[in-house]
């Protein structure tokens, strides 16, 4: 059941996050005392210098890792009293991800990929709602071909279609522009914030692009594993 | 559902992957080796067991002294078997003037119901096989006799009251005793004359036998069902006992088959393994992806298996097609050794070798699949997240626990099981650590090589525990490939050699000490040299250890007989050459002393005899007793005149002595065996040239059969090669375009891992000559009772192929590698 906190409609909320993690030198902390809600619909981009923490954070806020201290609330489900395919259950409803390396599944084509989490979360038409989507991300017309087939703004594209293809309550993407040029990367950006606008995703965008981060509602900023500040942006 | 839809999705293009393709030949080679091996050793252990059963002209053979009554060859018909009915006995068979004794076989018209029976149309002359009997009216008799009677083929011959014509010369009968004591010359007769011949009558001494013959599961049946039935008189006789050398060929035909099965079973699992660890290793991201995007743990170990068990379909249709194509060749180059009608094989392989893959599919690639389901998903965000390795336990325990099922059911020999399994883990272990002593050592040597040597050798140090697994796969692979093919050759080499062309193919037997001189000149005119002969005395043993051995306890029934029946004693001062001592001393040259008695092994264990026992003798009027002194064991594939009691010299002096001898005798030299026994007429020939080629029959196909299976041996070894290649494959693409990314050359690059993989070829190529060396003593020694010499060409071939080999499946491993973009491959988009 959603929980109804204090703040309408927090669908995102970290908790005096830590993350450590044990190295031949002793134990080391990446992440320590974070905590931020952020609400339905909003787009949040997380900044910072390289190996600042911001995808330990991303990990720990899907749920793909769990934090060694405080906890998190992901669509009023605290991800920490789950156990993994609990943790995989609570991602097929609500997480979608973009990834900086793109991430699809070489043996399957484009729409196939496209169908995957919808499937995953049980969705009746997979295919139907795939063709949509894969329609809307400008690939109509090559949704039979392989990853292979496909450069690497195109695989984005995919990526992209995947990951709103479930209508995600929150929408991760790790430097999604990464492994694009610059105008590559312009496109697919645009084409990220255009979905967010036109569905109720919260988008939460990592990246180390200045002019990106200004065109979201806030930014939270890290270094060394805290959070050293966190504004609204005038959008 | 879900799970089983993707699987298939995505099956497709996964088929194309390196990895995927490894598997699928592991275990379509697994299963073609299984098919081929299992047909192969059926059939040649029924090829081999019906010519073993000819020296009984049948499956089954029920021995009495009176008629046997029709009720047993009812009955044998009731279990659809043939039958046929012989009698024989000694006569004096009468030619004019002339006689001789003779053994009168006296046979019904499906006699014999195995092998064939041979005859020539003049004495020596060609033989020929026929089919059937004389005819009424007509014998066949054996040259010997005809000589003696001065008789030849046409002339009659009186046997009892009526007189019968010679129609052929009878040169070889499948059940003519070759245990060549009071061998009569015999004559083969058909059973419709036999009751005008008047020749049974009261107190003649006549052995009957009825003969059985059919499909193995009746005969086993009607054998169940008879034996508790019989009455005392009835003996029954089955092939096991009758023929020594021919079973102890299909023996070994058996092992070598088995040896054959064994290695490429393992090497195919190793394959199995390896390409499974990559099959799982690569789909981790996949999985991480798919757990991401919200799969369940049982979704995507679903989904692994679902694709596991249809490759494994895949793979035992290949390998069913492989093994039933080889099973077409192979009985086609066996085919006069499978002659006559074998039951067709049908699907039973299919079945038996799709539930091996199965098993070994389980059992070496499940481990992989339980670790790919642990896959953390984090891993789409840092690559380096990986599953926790699977327990060693379930490592180890499912893999011996598939290679002993599948072994067992192949092989059936627990022993040999045994030591090859354990030779293989022995030599696993040790090349392990020396692997892992060798790469700490060659980390030393980079300092003082060249760039591209340096890069290798420090890939080699680096990978540790990666490089030591890939030196123990390499070595494995490579110990095998030396075993089978250097090895082989050495252990049929000394398996032909103990039945060396100058085999005797004759014995004399009968030989009376005077004529003993004139006989060896007679050869020695005819340009033979002059035999050897061996003395021989009849006697009877009475006692042991005091005890009457009628009263006395036996540990088997066959000890019992060898202890009641009339025993052939011989002297010696010297072993034969075709013995070996296995306990106690053999007596001094000279010695003169109280008789001692040397025995065979077989007949020490069936009469429960050893070192120390005495055994008392009635020798023509007098008693004998002699202590056992020493214990042997006789190569029978020697055919050379052999004894299970040998007595010291002195102790049978001034008996009655005839002596013995085998010989060789080439064909166009036949004809002075005729003036041999013209001169000589209590002199007996045996020709043992048929069952001679018989026996080289078996071991010549045999060693084909193993020959040719030993193709799924070398491509299992193959598939390992590339398997640890391929499981590199990925780091190596990815170093070497970080190499050329820095700056090197491609060449640079090539050369350092070619410089790596002669590295871990040198270490393996060592490891397997030294491992071959051991496993080739262990398996020539204990099993096959072969005499084995280290072979120092053991070590070149060795190292030399694990150079080559290793070179060569690395070049192909490498050139991909060191081709791909490098910028491709550090984005990770490559592919
Ligand atoms: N499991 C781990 N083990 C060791 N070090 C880790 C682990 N996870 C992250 N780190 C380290 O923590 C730091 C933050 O990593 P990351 O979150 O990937 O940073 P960013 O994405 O901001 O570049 C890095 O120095 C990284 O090497
Ligand atoms: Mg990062």
């Amino acid at each position: 059941m959603r929980n109804q906190s204090a703040v309408n409609d927090v669908v995102l909320e970290a908790h005096e996050l830590g993350k450590e993690v044990s190295s031949p030198e002793g134990s080391l902390t990446i992440l320590s005392g974070v905590s931020f809600r952020i609400a339905a619909g909003a787009s949040v981009a997380v900044v910072g210098p390289s190996g600042a923490g911001k995808s330990t954070l991303l990990a720990l806020l899907a749920g793909l890792d769990l934090p060694t201290r405080g906890h998190v609330v992901l669509n009023g489900v605290n991800l920490s009293d789950l156990d993994e395919d609990g943790r995989a259950g609570v991602r097929a409803d609500s997480v979608g991800f973009v990834f900086q390396s793109f991430h699809l599944v070489p043996s399957l084509n484009a729409l196939e990929n496209v169908m995957l989490p919808l499937e995953l979360a049980g969705h009746k038409d997979a295919r139907k709602a795939a063709r949509e989507i894969i329609e809307k991300v400008g690939l109509g017309d090559r949704w039979s071909h392989f990853p292979a087939q496909l450069s690497g703004g195109e695989k984005q594209r995919v990526a992209i279609a995947r990951a709103f293809a479930a209508e995600p309550a929150v929408l991760f993407a790790d430097e999604p522009t990464g492994n694009l040029d610059s105008r590559t990367g312009a496109n697919i950006m645009e084409l990220m914030f255009e979905l967010n606008r036109s569905s109720s995703t919260t988008l939460v965008l990592v990246t180390h692009d200045n002019g990106l981060a200004e065109r979201c509602n806030r930014i939270l900023s890290l270094d060394a594993g805290r959070l050293q500040s966190d504004s609204e942006a005038a959008a | 559902m879900k799970a089983v839809v993707f699987a298939l999705r995505s099956f497709g293009r996964e088929l194309r992957s390196g990895e995927v393709v490894v598997l699928l030949a592991a275990v379509g080679l697994a299963v073609g080796a299984l098919t081929a091996v299992g047909f192969l050793t059926d059939r040649i252990g029924k090829a081999v067991a019906r010519q073993a059963n000819e020296v009984l002209a049948a499956d089954l053979r029920l021995r009495s002294q009176e008629p046997v009554p029709s009720e047993w060859s009812e009955l044998a018909a009731e279990y659809g078997l043939d039958t046929a009915e012989t009698l024989a006995f000694p006569s004096v068979v009468f030619a004019g003037d002339a006689s001789a004794l003779s053994t009168i076989k006296v046979v019904s018209e499906q006699y014999p119901l195995r092998g064939a029976v041979r005859v020539a149309d003049q004495m020596f002359g060609e033989q020929r096989e026929v089919d059937g009997i004389p005819e009424p009216g007509e014998v066949w008799a054996d040259g010997t006799l005809l000589a003696r009677v001065g008789a030849d083929v046409g002339d009659m011959l009186s046997v009892g009251e009526i007189d019968l014509r010679v129609s052929a010369v009878l040169t070889y009968r499948p059940d003519q005793s070759i245990g060549f004591a009071s061998l009569a010359p015999s004559l083969l007769m058909n059973i419709g004359d036999i009751e005008r011949s008047g020749l049974i009558g009261e107190g003649s001494r006549v052995s009957y036998a009825l003969l059985v013959a059919g499909d193995a599961q009746a005969v086993t049946d009607f054998n169940d069902a008879i034996e508790s039935e019989l009455p005392d008189s009835v003996r029954i006789r089955s092939q096991e006992e009758s023929s020594e050398r021919a079973y102890n060929a299909a023996d070994r035909a058996q092992r070598f088959l088995s040896l054959t099965a064994i290695i490429s079973l393992l090497l195919s699992a190793v394959a199995v393994a390896m390409s499974a660890r990559r099959f799982a290793h690569k789909r981790m991201d996949t999985v991480a992806l798919m757990k991401s995007l919200g799969a369940t743990q049982r979704f995507v170990i679903a989904v692994a298996l679902v694709q596991l068990v249809l490759l494994g379909i895949i793979g035992v249709l290949i390998g069913s097609i492989v093994g039933y194509a080889a099973e077409e060749i192979l009985s086609r180059i066996l085919a006069d050794l499978f002659a006559g009608e074998l039951p067709n094989p049908g699907l039973r392989p299919v079945v038996l070798a799709s539930g091996s893959a199965m098993v070994l599919l389980l059992g070496f690639a499940l481990p992989s699949l339980i670790q790919l389901r642990n896959t953390p998903p984090l891993r789409v965000l840092r690559h380096d997240a990986m599953p926790p390795a699977p327990s060693r336990l379930l490592v180890v325990g499912l893999s011996l626990a598939a290679v002993a099922a599948l072994l067992y059911r192949s092989v059936g020999d627990a022993r040999m099981l045994l030591v090859l399994i354990g030779g293989i883990l022995v030599i696993a272990a040790a090349l392990y650590l020396v692997g892992r002593a060798l790469v700490a050592v060659i980390g030393r040597f980079r300092s003082g090589v060249g760039v591209a040597w340096r890069y290798g050798l420090a890939n080699v140090a680096r990978r540790g525990r990666d490089s030591a697994v890939q030196v123990v796969a390499f070595g494995l692979g490579l110990t095998v490939l030396l075993l089978l093919t250097l090895v082989r050759t050495d252990l049929l080499e000394g398996w032909r050699q103990t039945l060396d062309a100058d085999a005797p193919n004759h014995f004399l037997i009968n030989v009376q000490p005077h004529e003993l001189e004139s006989v060896g000149a007679l050869f020695e005119n005819n340009g033979i040299p002059a035999p050897d002969f061996t003395p021989l005395v009849r006697a009877r043993m009475t006692l042991i250890n005091g005890e009457s051995v009628k009263d006395r306890e036996y540990p088997n029934e066959d000890g019992r007989w060898l202890a009641n029946r009339e025993a052939n004693l011989s002297w010696t001062a010297e072993m034969s050459s075709s013995n070996e001592l296995l306990a106690g001393e053999w007596w001094p040259a000279d010695y003169d002393g109280p008789p001692l008695v040397s025995i065979e092994e077989d007949a020490a264990e069936n009469a429960g005899l050893s070192i120390g026992d005495t055994l008392s003798y009635f020798v023509a009027g007098r008693d004998i007793e002699a202590e056992i002194a020493s214990i042997r064991k006789i190569n029978w594939d020697s055919f050379q005149p052999n004894f299970f009691f040998v007595l010291s010299p002195g102790a049978l002096d001034g008996m009655p002595t005839t002596y013995i001898s085998g010989l060789k005798i080439e064909d166009e030299q036949k004809s002075m065996l005729i003036d041999l026994v013209r001169a000589h007429p209590s002199i007996s020939v045996i020709d043992l040239g048929a069952i001679l080629q018989q026996v080289r029959g078996i071991i010549e196909k045999a060693s084909v059969a193993v020959q040719a299976v030993f193709v799924f041996t070398l491509a299992a070894g193959i598939a390992v090669l590339f398997a640890a290649v391929q499981s590199t494959i990925d780091e190596r693409r990815f170093e070497s375009a970080m190499l050329r990314a820095l700056g090197a050359r491609r060449r640079t690059v090539f050369s350092g891992v070619m410089a790596e993989f002669a590295a871990l070829g040198m270490a393996a190529g060592i490891l397997a000559a030294a491992g071959a060396s051991i496993l080739a003593y262990v398996v020539a020694v204990q099993l096959f009772k072969l005499p084995y010499e280290f072979s120092p060409l053991l070590w070149v071939v060795g190292l030399t192929a694990g150079v080559f080999v290793v070179c060569i499946s690395g070049f192909f491993a490498a050139r991909g590698a060191v081709n791909s973009a490098p910028v491709d491959v550090l984005r990770g988009t490559a592919g």
